[in-house]
């Protein structure tokens, strides 16, 4: 084994996700212009209406600006000239309907299981989980699609709806996050290539979690995926997401958009696991993750976000909710871990229009090594949302004296009936709590991540429960080396 | 053979010298008692031989068991058997007593190259310990030291003592602060520990513990460095006539 691949291996320990899968692919050409979101579209056979939402969307994009506000001084200056806006597994010509035995085994390797009958018979808890698996720009697999539809559920790659229910993709794409909504949902409108797409009809519960889990594999390449999720009336979904990307030393940027629609008394539980590969111990390399998740809560809806963030080297994102419907609620529960030389700014924004309108925010932020770890929230109550109550929590824990850690809220209340209340605390391992678990016999860095697992706890409970083990296996490794 | 053996122990914090050559040995299966007025280094002693940051010996040697001991981290010398009842135990917010304990027992079965215990075999000693100090089961399920009595925080830590199994248990004032019952139990739970291989240091100022768990041995430490040695009538003297008494 020559020194490199053995360095490659010692780093590799702490990002077990890291892997690239070797597989015949197909790119388009470098470089963003009119061209290349007319040969996207070509290539996905879509209709005019969303080949010129594309266009208008580019137009948009070209007239704005990087957003520089975010407390996120490593964000490099992006060349957007410099990315492959698609790159695709080449399929079988011969097989054209089965996965690719390579791809297959990739997702196997990160534990999402895209064949059924295993799924449902295997050992792991991952079993009553449907899943669409995105694989650079395209979806290669969904999961259970036949066992949904016989409930009515649609549950699909973005492009197949496209294909096979336009109606349904035209009345609600954009409607949460518009294609001009900021710079990198504008890019994401222009170039996305693929996502998820899920429909559940009036007064459904579906019957098993669905998921979307996103892979960049190729070098070079950016990721926009697109997810469109509505919940008709009364109906009810728990939906996750995960994420990974082999180790490089160059940053690849992830822009998404997600928009969830929750009509009357529907009820939606999104749930995040990220896990982008976030760089080496010295900064370099990692996942730019620029991303718009927001939600719509019609009358008496219910609209709750939990995101673990353990990764990318830039986190930007603030999950919101639109509260317009009377009595709607809405919960943002967060734990965002950064470490090394990790950036993330990220939080919320609760927008209470409707009367009566509830929302919680219960952010934890950690911070190790060197790296910096913001909460920015708006809390925002319009002069027609009589009695909208708002409850805001934000904790700072700190590993370490060379990390930062900042929260920027903001709240403005433009109704007298409101009542917004927030608190904040930023606090330290103690070296008393290390000693006592030491003197168990636990060690320091056991001891850190039971201490920080404890600290996350009201955040990780609200987790589906294989999502919620994952994810404090993630914080465990995240950690390693932030103490010592 | 000795589990302790401290030779001319001198330590200080932040620069003062609060041990100023301790010597005190300890034979295996005995129980001894470290008594001493306010100030005079109990507590940093039992910091010493556990290994709390902030503590620096500047002279002596501690064995265990013929073992350099300092030369131990925390967490290696609680594997080779080390126990400390804190005088105050700390909070972990979050932090289930059944998870902490978990981890701690799963730390020791790894350092001494066993397997860990299945969720049922864990479960069943969990609850045996428990209802050893007279806790209820569900009492597991609460954070570790968070909202605790003071009496619950010392059965805690006997909890943990009775879960871990020590060869060397130190229980620093562990009788501080407790009604009747709870003493009991934690006179119990050492009382239960004893044995040919079993060791204690029971530190404290009163009498009362030590009429329930009697020594072997009596060490009283004064400003830095015992003082006088010998059986139970040294308990009694303090408890008449105060630690003037002695010199």
């Amino acid at each position: 084994m020559d020194e490199q691949q053995l360095l490659k291996d010692i780093a590799s320990r702490e990002y077990g996700e890291g892997f690239e899968t070797n597989i015949r692919q197909e790119f388009i050409p470098k470089g963003l212009s009119e061209s290349t979101i007319r040969l996207i579209s070509s290539k996905k056979g879509e209709p005019q209406w969303l080949l010129d939402f594309r266009l208008d969307a580019f137009r948009k994009w070209q007239r704005m600006t990087p957003p520089r506000w975010g407390h996120l001084s490593r964000l490099p200056e992006i060349d957007f000239q410099d990315i492959i806006y698609y790159a695709a597994p080449v399929r079988d010509e011969d097989r054209p309907t089965e996965i690719d035995p390579e791809l297959e085994k990739t997702f196997d390797k990160l534990g999402i299981p895209l064949r059924e009958r295993e799924a449902l018979a295997g050992v792991k808890p991952k079993s009553s989980v449907a899943v669409d698996a995105v694989f650079d720009s395209v979806s290669v697999s969904t999961t259970f699609r036949q066992h949904l539809a016989e409930k009515g559920i649609i549950f699909c790659s973005f492009g197949e709806a496209v294909q096979n229910y336009p109606d349904l993709v035209r009345k609600y794409l954009a409607t949460v996050v518009p294609s001009g909504d900021n710079f990198y949902a504008a890019l994401n409108s222009a170039v996305f290539s693929d996502g998820s797409f899920c429909y559940i009809p009036k007064g459904v519960k579906c019957p098993m979690d669905l998921s979307s889990y996103f892979r960049i594999n190729a070098a070079g390449t950016g990721q926009f995926e697109r997810t469109l999720i509505v919940a008709d009336e009364g109906s009810s979904l728990s939906y996750m997401e995960g994420c990974t990307a082999p180790m490089r030393d160059t940053n690849q940027l992830h822009a998404a958009v997600v928009e969830i629609i929750v009509e009357k008394d529907a009820d939606v539980r999104y749930s995040t696991v990220q896990n982008w590969y976030p760089g080496d111990k010295e900064g370099r390399g990692g996942i730019l993750n620029l991303v718009t998740k927001r939600g719509l809560c019609k009358e008496g809806a219910h609209l709750s976000w939990t995101q673990v963030e353990t990764g990318s080297a830039i986190t930007w994102k603030y999950p919101s909710t639109i509260l317009q419907g009377d009595n709607s609620t809405s919960e943002f529960y967060s734990v965002a871990l950064t470490n090394n030389w990790q950036q993330a700014d990220t939080g919320t924004k609760m927008i209470h229009v409707g009367r009566n309108t509830r929302s919680r925010i219960v952010s934890k932020g950690i911070s190790a090594g060197h790296s910096d770890n913001s909460y920015r929230g708006l809390v925002r109550v319009m002069p027609g949302a009589e009695n909208a109550r708002n409850y805001s929590e934000c904790d700072s824990l700190l590993l370490g004296s060379n990390c930062g850690a900042h929260t920027f809220p903001v709240i403005r209340s433009q109704n007298a009936t409101a009542q917004v209340e927030h608190e904040a605390t930023t606090s330290k391992i103690s070296e008393d709590q290390l000693f006592y678990c030491n003197q168990r016999g636990i060690s320091p860095e056991e001891a850190t991540a039971l201490i920080v697992g404890g600290y996350a706890k009201e955040v990780l409970s609200r987790l589906p429960m294989e999502f919620a083990v994952e994810a404090k296996k993630l914080l465990s490794v995240n950690l390693e080396g932030a103490i010592g | 053979m000795n589990i302790l053996e401290i030779n001319n122990l001198h330590a200080s914090v932040e620069g003062k010298e609060i041990l100023r050559g301790v010597s005190l040995t300890v034979p295996e299966g005995e129980v001894h008692a470290l008594m001493g007025p306010n100030g005079a280094g109990k507590s940093t002693l039992s910091a010493v031989l556990t290994g709390r940051p902030g503590y620096t010996v500047t002279e002596g040697s501690v064995l265990y068991r013929g073992q350099d001991l300092l030369a131990l981290k925390p967490e290696e010398r609680s594997w080779a058997g080390l126990f400390l009842s804190f005088q105050y135990p700390i909070e972990i917010p979050g932090v289930s007593i059944s998870a902490f304990m978990k981890a701690a027992v799963d730390a020791r079965r790894k350092a001494a190259g066993k397997a860990t215990l299945s969720a049922a075999e864990y479960l069943r000693l969990l609850n045996e310990k428990m209802a050893f100090v007279g806790m209820k089961p569900e009492f597991a399920k609460r954070e570790v030291n968070v909202g605790f009595s003071g009496g619950e925080k010392k059965r805690c830590e006997i909890f943990q003592m009775a879960m871990l199994d020590p060869a060397l248990s130190i229980l620093d004032e562990t009788d501080s602060g407790l009604d009747v019952d709870a003493l009991k139990t934690v006179a119990d739970g050492v009382n239960a520990l004893r044995g040919p291989q079993k060791s204690a240091l029971v530190i404290t100022h009163y009498k009362r513990l030590l009429e329930m768990v009697v020594p072997d041995r009596v060490h009283v430490l004064k400003a830095g460095s015992i003082v006088a040695e010998g059986g139970f009538e040294l308990v009694e003297q303090i408890e008449n006539e105060g630690y003037d008494s002695i010199r």
